[in-house]
């Protein structure tokens, strides 16, 4: 499968990620590289097989709702980058 | 003898017999850190304070020096994950293995090096320098769990505690020469272990001797209610429960396995393996095991799409490094995790991306989870015939440094026996059994049935009763 460099563009923005205009057709190359190797499982047919998100059969559960103590907001605030005594900060997102 | 040819279980009974001093113990670990790191680069961070002497009586490991690999959360200790994003991250709670392992006496030396955000097969995509093979310090370690592996090799802790997504325990252990062990997905809480692929990764030990994994495992797996998956351990001692004994246990040896992909020596050291195991009473036959060639790109599929999703909370926000000077919070957003992810990394966030986005879901992300209940179903027939599978772990030597750097694609292949066992959420470990014309480790693969954890660990241990390799040390510069 073809991968453009658009595609590129399309994927990045979708990751959060911009990649220097340089990189790109190298981007482009080595994911077409590795998806046109992953086409190998067109060869398998899977028809009527189910899905498998997860190997053992896990169910949802009900617990009861209970407030147990978390983290100290002061500890967590304190490896963020930009914090006040009680926030995250980030730049202006609403004018 | 010197301390560090030790295993971790004799170092633990010295300590209780009072033959050697915790004080003794520790100078001993740090004067091997000291001769080793400039090396192999296998530590990121080294423990500063002095931890006070554990209860000697606490595990049978307790007042053992060891390390973690460094994407597990350590409470006060830098953890990195390798990026640069994480940059001085100081995590304010332990991982869950690491509250175990504190309860049990363990002394933690540090953190360890390894491939960032534990996505590669080499540990050189680390943004602190690739960690050297202390067997040949031009080769890779292996990975993603290489400064686990190249530290224990090198004697300078007895044993590290690593995750394992694709082989990333068991592919770093064959190539330095130690024993890894993955144990069945959920064993272990993956609570604080910072995720790559949520439904594959998994927590376990590298050490000297299976003995010395079973001990571990025995402190670290158990149910944590903050991780949905994990499991309660069975009853019983997995330490207690190495007898050794492998009378008429059937052992399978896929034949496909041991096709034209794989290094003759490599052929030859699995399969003298095998003998061993089949002179102590095992029953060793070869099997099929179909679509093992489908296991590697639905493997990739599978653990980009998870990590795309999984790394999207590194934003400059919460924890970590932010990119300066952004003027609103989408450029925030993108300039921190343009500049802080790795080539590797950001390549298969955008692999991930794009399997899972409209118009390639169901071709890419749906396929691959269909190849993966075909190959968890092949998994399934071979073991109503055989009690374990023997494969190898890997088709070549480790490469050279900067080799496979430039061929991820390659990279990604080297995992072609490793990664199904992930897939399938069974138990495996790797165990050192010879060595290559170049004088390099080989390892052999025992893969258990899910919960077959206690099988998989006598049959090594049964191995290691007759055999050396895992006491074999490289030769180095590391002599203190």
């Amino acid at each position: 499968m073809k991968i453009t460099e658009e595609m590129v563009d399309y994927v990045a923005a979708l990751s959060r990620l911009a990649l220097p205009e340089e990189e790109k057709a190298d981007m482009a190359a080595r994911l077409e590289q590795i998806v046109s190797y992953m086409d190998v499982l067109n060869t398998l047919d899977t028809g009527g097989v189910e899905p498998m998100s997860h190997v053992f059969p896990l169910k949802n559960v009900l617990r009861e709702d209970r407030v147990i103590p978390s983290q100290a907001r002061a500890e967590l605030l304190a490896g963020a980058p930009e914090p006040d005594e009680a926030a995250f900060l980030v730049p202006r997102t609403v004018e | 003898m010197e301390l560090y040819e030790l295993t971790a279980l004799e170092l633990g009974a010295c300590l209780r017999r009072g033959e050697v001093s915790q004080e003794e113990v520790c100078a001993a670990a740090r004067a091997r850190i000291a001769a080793a790191q400039p090396e192999n680069n296998a530590f990121l961070t080294l423990a500063e304070e002095i931890p006070p002497a554990p209860d000697l009586t606490a595990s049978p490991l307790a007042g053992v020096p060891m390390a973690y690999k460094d994407n597990l959360c350590t409470r006060g200790v830098r953890t990195t994950c390798a990026s640069k994003i994480l940059g001085n991250f100081v995590p304010p709670y332990d991982a869950g293995a690491v509250e175990r392992l504190s309860a049990a006496g363990a002394v933690p030396m540090g953190k360890l090096n390894m491939d960032e955000f534990a996505m590669g097969s080499t540990s050189e995509t680390s943004f602190y320098g690739p960690v050297k093979n202390p067997w040949d310090l031009t080769r890779a370690p292996g990975g993603s769990s290489g400064g686990a592996a190249a530290a224990v090799a090198a004697g300078e802790i007895w044993y590290a505690i690593g995750s394992d997504t694709g082989g990333s325990i068991r592919q770093p252990a064959a190539c330095c020469g130690v024993t890894g062990m993955k144990p069945t997905y959920g064993a272990v809480s993956r609570y604080g272990l910072i995720a790559y692929a949520s439904s594959l990764d998994q927590i376990g030990p590298i050490a000297r001797s299976a003995a010395d994994c079973a001990a571990v495992l025995d402190v670290i797996r158990g149910r944590d209610r903050r991780d949905g998956t994990s499991l309660e351990a069975p009853a019983g001692s997995l330490l207690a429960g190495l007898t050794g004994d492998v009378r008429g246990l059937r052992i399978g040896l896929p034949a496909g396995c041991f096709g034209d992909g794989l290094d003759p020596a490599s052929r030859r050291a699995v399969q003298g393996a095998a003998e061993v195991l089949r002179a102590r009473g095992a029953r060793v036959e070869a099997c099929e095991l179909p679509l093992a060639d489908y296991a590697v790109p639905a493997y990739y599929i599978i653990a980009c799409a998870e990590a795309s999703s999984n790394l999207s909370r590194f934003d400059g926000v919460k924890y970590g490094r932010r990119a300066e000077h952004c003027r609103d919070l989408g450029e925030l957003y993108c300039k921190t995790r343009t500049e802080g992810f790795g080539a590797e990394v950001k390549r298969r966030i955008l692999l991930g991306t794009f399997v899972l986005s409209a118009g390639y879901y169901d071709a890419y992300y749906k396929k691959a989870l269909q190849v993966k209940a075909l190959i968890k179903d092949a998994f399934d027939r071979a073991f109503r015939q055989f009690d374990l599978l023997l494969t190898p772990v890997t088709p070549a030597a480790p490469p050279r440094l900067g080799e496979s750097l430039g061929d991820p694609l390659r990279m990604y292949l080297s995992d072609v026996y490793t990664v199904p066992v992930n897939l399938a959420g069974l138990p495996a470990l790797s165990m050192p059994c010879g060595f290559d014309g170049q004088g390099l480790p080989i390892g052999a693969q025992l893969i258990g049935p899910a919960l077959g954890d206690a099988a998989v660990l006598n049959a090594a241990h049964a191995f290691q009763l007759e055999t050396g390799y895992h006491k074999k040390r490289p030769k180095g510069g590391t002599a203190p």
